[in-house]
């Protein structure tokens, strides 16, 4: 286990000033998540046009470094990805954190891919997966739109 | 005592942790096993194992026997009565479940009032709240203030002709604090109302007689006491055990079986239902035999020691913040650091082979009182010494460092 590998220095600066805080300007779909065992919490504002691309992406929470830095990037990465896109982008950040840690994506450049793997050290700290992944599953809750709150001890 | 002669007795201690010897601060949590009780276990399995109970070979006979003992150790632990009064249930959870149930079965209704407090562990609400979704009861929680200490007045207010039982921390799982529980149940015997109290911090760190407290019920775990998982233990008592309804029904607790009658066993037994986790009852007694041998005041005054060592270390880091301030405190500290999740507390300590808790500890009742969405806590066992609190306050330093970085 690498403590450097797990607190890079990008995780450490969005985990002190994580990017967009608050509820974004008309936003139309949202959820929370909750992390039961650490009462990590993160609130979801989502704005979506009609064909369901995302124009607004912004979170609330309270967490440790790791669900912090992890919302925050995932709010610059998915901003303006369609659904099939925003989709494919969170399975292979869950694969990357669970299994591979690489990411392949379709959708994200060099330097997205970059940043995103950044969160990769997590695979080695299996206690902290469930900090890395909370802000994920929760913004794909706020987009199904099928349900207003998920719990990591449901879906992890 | 010689610190070093009881580290020695435990296995674990020489085996490294992320390629680090262990600083094993999770004694709140649960305990480390010294090799008596690690071997007796072994060895009941391997050369004594039977169930205890019905059967009439020499095997039931000496597990029956070596149960009783243990029973009879517990009884002089925690200076008993009778061992009549000493239940073995799954785990203090279940001590605490189980006067809830038959307690409340036989003496709460509509309208009834529990008294709890804002230090309590999940395990000393949670039973009580299946009373208020059942029957309907109502939970009053008697407030504490910012030093961690139950307010004795406050709580004395909530007590109306309707109150049926208090039910109370003895040592808080996260500041520490030690509850003048002689007080309390002075204040509720005056008026009839039976005392549960979770002893399940205070068994392992203070000295308990549940004659001089003078309380109802008292529950606790072995684990917790440098003994196996599985094992918790329920004192109560004589007049409520003969008096309450059994909790769990089956073999073992019953005397007489009728088509249209059962007769339940005397107690203990009525309390004792199927089979018991009897190899880790038996082995209990070793870690029993195992305190005996430090002696209680020594390890009190051991831990002590520490416990202030610790204090005075963690406030010369300008970034702790000791949560709680208790009249009289235990070796159980939580902290936070400034700028850094206790959750990153943890991994990082981690990596220094320093094992901590972080989270609320199974009290978000206190953590929400407080303000506080989580804590680091650091808890001393007997084993503990000033070099694992100077181990502690090293990996502190080292979480400001890699947090200071941005």
């Amino acid at each position: 286990m690498n403590l450097k590998q797990l607190y890079q220095d990008i995780i450490l600066e969005h985990g002190k000033s994580p990017r967009n805080l608050g509820k974004c300007e008309g936003y139309n779909c949202e959820a929370k998540g909750y992390n039961p065992l650490c009462g990590d919490k993160v609130h979801v504002y989502l704005k979506l046009d009609t064909e369901k691309k995302i124009q607004g992406l912004t979170f609330e929470g309270e967490g440790c470094a790791i669900s912090l830095a992890s919302a925050s990037i995932m709010t610059e990465l998915v901003k303006g990805k369609s659904f099939d896109e925003t989709n494919e982008i969170k399975n292979s950040f869950l694969d990357m954190i669970k299994n591979t840690s690489k990411i392949q994506s379709n959708h994200l450049d060099e330097d997205e891919k970059t940043k995103l793997m950044s969160l990769s050290g997590v695979k080695q700290f299996p206690m902290r997966v469930k900090c890395a992944t909370l802000s994920w599953h929760t913004m794909f809750l706020a987009m199904e739109g099928k349900k207003k709150q998920v719990n990591t001890e449901e879906i992890d | 005592m010689n610190i070093k002669e009881v580290k020695s007795q435990f296995p674990i201690f020489s085996k490294k942790i992320n390629g680090k010897p262990l600083v094993y601060l999770d004694n709140a949590n649960s305990s480390q096993k010294p090799l008596s009780v690690i071997n007796r276990l072994n060895e009941f399995y391997k050369n004594e194992f039977s169930n205890i109970g019905r059967s009439i070979h020499s095997l039931a006979v000496n597990a029956t026997n070596k149960f009783d003992e243990t029973r009879i150790g517990v009884k002089s632990f925690i200076n008993a009565k009778y061992k009549e009064e000493i239940i073995f249930t799954k785990n203090a959870t279940e001590a605490i479940n189980l006067i809830a149930t038959t307690f409340g079965a036989q003496n709460i209704k509509n309208g009834d009032e529990i008294i709890i407090t804002e230090l309590e562990h999940h395990s000393n609400y949670v039973p009580w709240h299946f009373l208020r979704q059942n029957k309907k009861a109502v939970i009053k929680f008697a407030p504490i203030n910012e030093d961690g200490d139950i307010e004795i007045n406050e709580l004395k207010k909530l007590i109306t002709p309707n109150t049926k039982i208090i039910a109370v921390t003895h040592l808080s799982n996260v500041t520490g604090t030690i509850v003048p529980i002689k007080e309390i149940v002075e204040i509720a015997h005056k008026k009839n109302i039976p005392v549960l109290v979770d002893g399940c911090q205070s068994a392992p760190h203070i000295k308990v007689d549940v004659q001089d407290l003078d309380c109802d019920f008292f529950a606790f775990s072995a684990h917790k006491l440098y003994g196996p998982t599985g094992v918790g233990i329920l004192y109560a008592k004589k007049k409520w055990l003969e008096q309450l309804p059994p909790f769990i029904g089956g073999g073992a607790m019953i005397s007489e079986v009728k088509k249209d009658n059962i007769i339940y066993a005397p107690i203990p037994e009525k309390y004792e239902a199927g089979t018991m986790p009897t190899a880790e009852v038996i082995t209990f007694n070793e870690s029993i035999k195992f305190i005996k041998s430090i002696g209680m005041d020594n390890l009190i005054s051991h831990e002590k020691e520490v416990t202030n060592y610790a204090l005075e270390k963690l406030k010369i880091i300008n970034s702790v913040k000791i949560i709680g301030n208790p009249k009289n405190k235990a070796g159980v500290i939580s902290f936070t650091v400034k700028g850094v999740h206790p959750h990153d507390i943890a991994t990082i300590l981690d990596e220094d082979g320093v094992a901590i808790r972080a989270g609320h500890h199974c009290c978000q009742i206190f953590h929400e009182k407080m303000n506080l969405v989580a804590t680091a806590r650091a808890s001393i066992g007997v084993y503990n010494t000033k070099e694992d609190i100077d181990m502690l306050c090293k990996a502190i330093e080292n979480c400001n460092k890699i947090f200071d970085k941005k």
